[in-house]
C-alpha cells in the first residue's frame, strides 16, 4: 500500500521527441451512480505507441468513448493539437482526426474492403459513389499498411480476423487520422498476426502518427510501447512511465494498488487427484477434430493449448453436449452422456464457461443475480415458482467470494467490465454442485489483477475436488495453471503430458511447428 | 479488496438445498433495498415506467371522450356501462394477446392466432362437438389451439423454421381447414352456457371480463413467478446462453406456441359466446391487433424483455379508441389510420428513450472494460 503514497504523475521523460498532439487535464466524466473518469492526465506525443493500462472497470473504455466524440466530459480540459476541444459526436472526432479501433470490430461483412475503408465519407460525384477512385486509394492505404495483397473488391465476410484488423486501420487511414486508439487489438489474432500488427504500428508511428494501445498483455506493451498511463478507479495513478524500464511490479502496484506479482498459484505439494471423473475416448467431428481422447480427474487440472482453429474450443464444446459428435465417446463418473444433450451434461455435473461471454453466456440486460442462477434457478424453485430472495442471496454469497464489482446483484450484466462478467459466469456453475468445469478462455480480456484471483478461484476449486478443463491460447497460462497439457493442433491431440516436463518454447515449437515437425511430432 | 489472492472465499460446494447453508447465506446477503422486491419487481422499473405513461395515454383518451361527448360522460353510469363495454371489447384480444406476449419475449411471432381462433371456434360448434354440450366445445376449442400450437412449435423449434414463415404458412392452412370443416356455412352456437359466457353478468361485471383478468393474472404469474416465465425471458434474450446454461431450448420453444395456441381456444370460445356462432372469417387480423398491442406496451419485438402488463394496456388503449370514434359517430376508416399512427408513435416513444437508436446499439457494443 505504500506505493500509492508516491507522486502521482512521473515528470515526463525524454525519450520521445515528438511534439505533444493529446493532452487531457483533470478530466471528469460521471454516469448516474458511477464517477467514471474522476481526474485523468494524459499525454500523447506524435509518432509515440502510448499505452493505457488499467484493470476492468478503471475507465479505459470511458476514456476511449471520450477521445472518441460518443461521451462529452463534465469538466477538465482535452487539447488537440494545442485547441482545446469538445467533440460533439464520434464524426466530429474523426474529421478532427482521430480514429478509434474497437475491440470488436465495426466493419460492414457484406461489403468490400474498400467499402468498408470509406463507409461514411464516400468520395462522390454527381450522388454517385467513385468505385474506382475509392478503389485506388485504398490499395494505396493498404500499401502503406504493408498488405497490399488484400484487394479492395474482397468482401469483408472472406478476410481472417486478422486482415479484418487491417481494414479497420485502413478505415483510419482513410481519414487522415493522426491519432489511432487500438482498444486490445491483439485479442483476436494469433501469435504471428500480432507480430505483423506490430510491424504495422511502427510503421504508422515512423509516419508521425500517434497511436493509443490498449492492451492486457505485458509483454506486448514492452514490446510495441514507448510510454504507459496508468488508470486506477478512473484516476491516473502514474504518466509517461517508460514502457520497457518500469518494472512489472512497479505497474501492477500501480494498477492494483498492492504489491503482488502476476502470478499462478501453487500447485499443490502433494498431488490430491482422486478418482477419474472425465474420460472421453475417440471423440471425433470431422473437419473439426478427430480421434480425441483424454481424461480428467477429480481435483485436477487438465489444460489444452493451441492456436485458434487447432480444434480445442471444439472439443470442449462437443464434450459438453453443445455440438454432437460424430464417433466417441463421453463418460462422466464411468457413465455414458447422451450425445449433443448439454442438459445431460449439466445434470451430470459439467459446467462451461464459454470463450464468446457476451454472446454465447450472458443475458446483458438481466439483472447479475438473474445470470449467476441462470443454470440454477430451477432448483431453488418451488412446484415451478421461483424463489427470487433465494437467487438473490445464492448470487450475493458468489459476488461476495468472487469479489465482484459492483456487489449489488440487482445491476444489469450489461454495466459489468470484462473480468467481472466472467466472474458471473464462472460463479454460475459454483451454485449448482458442479463436478466438472469447462473453461474456455477463461482470461481473455481479463486484466491482470483480476486474472491473478480467476486463477486463484480455479486453483481452488480443484482444491475442493472439482475437475477442471481449461482451454487457452496463451500457453504461460496453460502451462501455469494446468497439472497436466494436452497439446493440439490441426485438430489433433500431439502431446500428452504433465504440466511440469513441458515448457514454453516446446509447447510453442509444438503448437505451431506444422510441416516443420510434422514428421517427428505425431 | 484483499491484499492476496490467497484470502479468497470459494462458495461451498454442498448441494445448495442445504438448509444450514441457506441460512448462512441469508444471513450473509446483504438486505435487497427498500422497494426493490416491490409487487411489479418482476417487470422492471423501466416497464414500469412504460406503463404508467400507458396508463396516461388512456387518461388523455378519457379526456378527450369528455370533451367531445360531455353530454355522455356527464352520466356516471354510462362512464361505468361504457368502460365496462371497452373491456369487454378488449377482452378477446386481450387474451390473445397474453400468450402472443410470451411468444414475443421468446425470441418468436405468432401470425397465426386469429387463424386458430377461427379454427378452434368451427370446429367447437360443429353439430358432433355441440352435442357433448358445454364442456365438450370448451375442450374442444382447447385441444383444437393447443393442437396447432404444438404444430406450430414443432415446425419453428425442430424444423427450424422462421417463426414468421412458419406461422404464416398456419394462417392459410387453418383458415383453410376451417373453411372446409364449416363447409362456409356460419355455424350457430344452441348451447345455452357458452352463449350465456357473452351475455352473463356477474355483480354486474361481464363474464368476459372475468375470463380476461384470470388470463391476465395467470400470465403475470407465469412470466414473472415461475421458471417458465424465466425461460422465456432467457431463451428469448440470449437462446445461445440459455441453451449453453442447460435450458432446453426447443421443447420451451415448443411450449410458447402451444400457450400461444391454448389462448387462442380460451378466446375462440369467448368470441364464438358474443357472436353465438361461429364461422371461418371470424377473428380476422386479430394478429395484427395482438401484435400492436404487445409492441405498444413495450414488449421488444427482439425478444427479451416484455410486460403482460403493458400489452394488456395496448389492447384497452386500442379498444378506447374504438369506442372514442363509435361513441362519436366517426368512420372505422379514420380510426384504423389513427390506430396505425399509434403504433408508429409508441415505437418512437421506445427508440427516444433509449436515447436514440443508434446511441443504443453503440452503448451495446463499447461495454468491456
Amino acid at each position: 500500500m505504500s506505493e500509492t503514497g508516491r507522486p502521482l504523475v512521473e515528470a515526463p521523460s525524454d525519450a520521445v521527441a515528438g511534439e505533444v498532439v493529446l493532452r487531457l487535464s483533470d478530466v471528469v466524466k460521471t454516469f448516474p451512480g458511477v464517477r467514471a473518469l474522476d481526474g485523468v492526465q494524459l499525454e500523447v506525443r506524435a509518432g509515440e505507441v502510448h499505452c493505457l493500462l488499467g484493470q476492468n472497470g478503471a475507465g479505459k473504455s470511458t476514456l476511449i468513448k471520450v477521445l472518441a466524440g460518443v461521451h462529452r466530459p463534465d469538466s477538465g480540459l482535452v487539447e488537440w493539437r494545442g485547441e482545446p476541444v469538445a467533440f460533439a459526436n464520434p464524426q466530429a472526432a474523426m474529421r478532427a482526426g482521430i480514429a478509434t479501433i474497437y475491440q470488436e470490430l465495426d466493419l460492414v461483412e457484406d461489403l468490400s474492403v474498400a467499402e468498408n475503408a470509406f463507409l461514411g465519407h464516400e468520395p462522390r460525384s454527381f450522388g454517385f459513389i467513385r468505385r474506382g477512385h475509392i478503389a485506388g486509394r485504398t490499395r494505396q492505404i493498404l500499401g502503406r499498411l504493408g498488405h497490399a495483397e488484400i484487394p479492395p473488391g474482397r468482401m469483408v465476410r472472406a478476410l481472417p480476423a486478422a486482415g479484418k484488423q487491417v481494414v479497420s486501420m485502413a478505415r483510419a487511414l482513410s481519414h487522415e487520422a493522426r491519432l489511432i486508439i487500438m482498444d486490445e487489438p491483439s485479442a483476436v489474432l494469433a501469435h504471428d498476426e500480432v507480430e505483423n500488427l506490430f510491424r504495422i504500428i511502427r510503421e504508422l508511428t515512423a509516419q508521425g502518427i500517434a497511436v493509443i494501445y490498449i492492451s492486457h498483455r505485458l509483454e506486448e506493451i514492452r514490446e510495441i510501447g514507448d510510454r504507459v498511463t496508468v488508470l486506477k478507479d478512473g484516476r491516473t495513478t502514474a504518466a509517461n512511465l517508460p514502457a520497457r524500464e518500469t518494472p512489472t511490479r512497479d505497474l501492477v502496484s500501480r494498477m492494483t494498488g498492492r504489491t503482488i506479482e502476476y502470478v499462478f498459484p501453487e500447485r499443490p505439494t502433494e498431488t490430491t487427484v482422486g478418482e477419474e471423473l472425465l474420460a472421453v475416448d475417440g471423440l471425433t467431428r470431422s473437419g473439426e477434430f478427430a480421434d480425441v481422447s483424454l481424461t480428467v480427474a477429480a481435483g485436477e487440472i487438465v489444460g489444452i493449448a493451441g492456436l485458434v482453429g487447432s480444434g480445442r474450443s471444439e472439443v470442449l464444446e462437443t464434450i459438453y453436449g453443445a455440438r454432437r459428435a460424430e464417433a466417441g465417446t463421453v463418460r462422466m463418473a464411468g457413465r455414458s452422456l447422451r450425445p449433443g444433450s448439454v442438459g445431460a451434461a449439466v445434470r451430470a455435473g459439467m459446467g462451461m464457461a464459454p470463450e464468446e461471454r457476451k454472446s454465447q453466456a450472458l443475458l446483458l440486460g438481466e439483472p447479475i443475480y438473474r445470470n449467476v442462477t441462470l443454470a440454477t434457478f430451477a432448483r431453488y424453485a418451488r412446484l415451478g415458482f421461483t424463489d427470487v430472495g433465494k437467487e438473490r442471496a445464492e448470487a450475493d454469497r458468489i459476488a461476495e467470494s468472487l469479489e465482484m464489482r459492483p456487489r449489488d446483484v440487482s445491476r444489469p450484466v450489461r454495466t459489468l467490465s470484462g473480468g467481472n462478467q466472467q466472474k458471473v459466469v464462472v460463479g454460475r456453475w459454483l451454485l449448482g454442485g458442479t463436478r466438472l468445469l469447462l473453461l474456455d478462455e477463461p482470461t481473455r480480456g481479463v486484466d491482470v489483477g483480476a486474472r491473478a484471483e480467476l486463477y486463484q478461484v480455479i486453483r481452488e476449486l480443484a482444491a475442493q475436488g472439482v475437475g477442471v478443463l481449461l482451454v487457452s491460447s496463451e500457453v504461460p497460462e496453460v502451462l501455469g495453471l494446468a497439472d497436466r497439457v494436452l497439446v493440439m493442433r490441426e485438430g489433433r491431440v500431439v502431446r500428452t503430458a504433465p504440466a511440469d516436463e513441458l515448457d514454453e518454447s516446446t509447447v510453442l515449437d509444438l503448437v505451431m511447428a506444422g510441416s516443420l515437425m510434422e514428421g517427428a511430432a505425431a | 479488496m484483499s491484499d492476496s489472492p490467497s484470502t479468497t472465499k470459494l462458495p461451498a460446494q454442498s448441494p445448495p438445498v442445504d438448509p444450514a447453508e441457506t441460512e448462512a447465506a441469508g444471513h450473509r446477503a446483504a438486505p435487497a433495498p427498500a422497494g426493490r422486491l416491490s409487487w411489479w419487481h418482476g417487470d422492471g422499473g423501466e416497464g414500469a415506467r412504460r406503463n404508467l405513461a400507458l396508463i396516461g395515454v388512456l387518461l388523455i383518451l378519457f379526456v378527450i371522450g369528455a370533451a367531445t361527448r360531455s353530454d355522455l360522460y356527464s352520466n356516471p353510469d354510462w362512464v361505468w356501462a361504457n368502460m365496462l363495454s371497452i373491456l369487454k371489447l378488449a377482452s378477446v384480444v386481450g387474451v390473445v394477446t397474453v400468450g402472443m406476449t410470451f411468444v414475443i419475449i421468446g425470441g418468436g411471432i405468432d401470425l397465426s392466432v386469429g387463424a386458430i381462433v377461427a379454427l378452434a371456434g368451427v370446429w367447437c360448434t360443429t353439430v358432433a362437438t355441440q352435442s357433448f354440450g358445454a364442456a365438450g366445445m370448451i375442450f374442444t376449442a382447447i385441444v383444437v389451439g393447443v393442437a396447432v400450437g404444438l404444430v406450430n412449435g414443432t415446425l419453428i423449434a425442430y424444423g427450424r423454421l422462421v417463426p414468421f414463415i412458419a406461422t404464416l404458412a398456419m394462417l392459410v392452412a387453418a383458415r383453410g381447414l376451417a373453411a372446409e370443416i364449416s363447409q362456409k356455412q356460419t355455424q350457430i352456437s344452441q348451447n345455452n352456457t357458452i352463449n350465456g359466457i357473452a351475455s352473463n353478468d356477474l355483480f354486474g361485471i361481464p363474464l368476459l371480463v372475468y375470463i380476461l383478468a384470470a388470463v391476465v393474472l395467470a400470465g403475470w404469474v407465469l412470466l414473472n413467478r415461475t421458471t417458465f416465465g424465466r425461460r422465456t425471458v432467457a431463451v428469448g434474450g440470449n437462446p445461445e446462453a440459455a441453451r449453453l446454461a442447460g435450458i432446453n431450448v426447443k421443447r420451451h420453444t415448443l411450449m410458447l406456441y402451444a400457450l400461444s395456441g391454448l389462448c387462442c381456444g380460451i378466446a375462440a370460445i369467448m368470441l364464438t359466446a358474443q357472436a353465438t356462432s361461429a364461422q371461418a372469417a371470424m377473428a380476422n387480423l386479430y394478429e395484427l391487433d395482438a401484435i400492436a398491442a404487445v409492441i405498444i406496451g413495450g414488449t421488444l419485438l427482439s425478444g427479451g424483455r416484455g410486460t403482460i402488463i403493458g400489452s394488456l394496456l395496448g389492447v384497452i388503449i386500442f379498444a378506447t379508441i374504438t369506442n372514442l370514434f363509435a361513441i362519436n359517430g366517426l368512420s372505422t376508416e379514420a380510426q384504423n389510420m389513427v390506430k396505425g399512427g399509434i403504433i408508429v408513435a409508441a415505437v418512437l416513444i421506445q427508440q427516444v428513450q433509449f436515447g436514440s437508436l443508434s446511441q443504443f446499439f453503440r452503448r451495446n457494443r463499447l461495454t468491456t472494460s
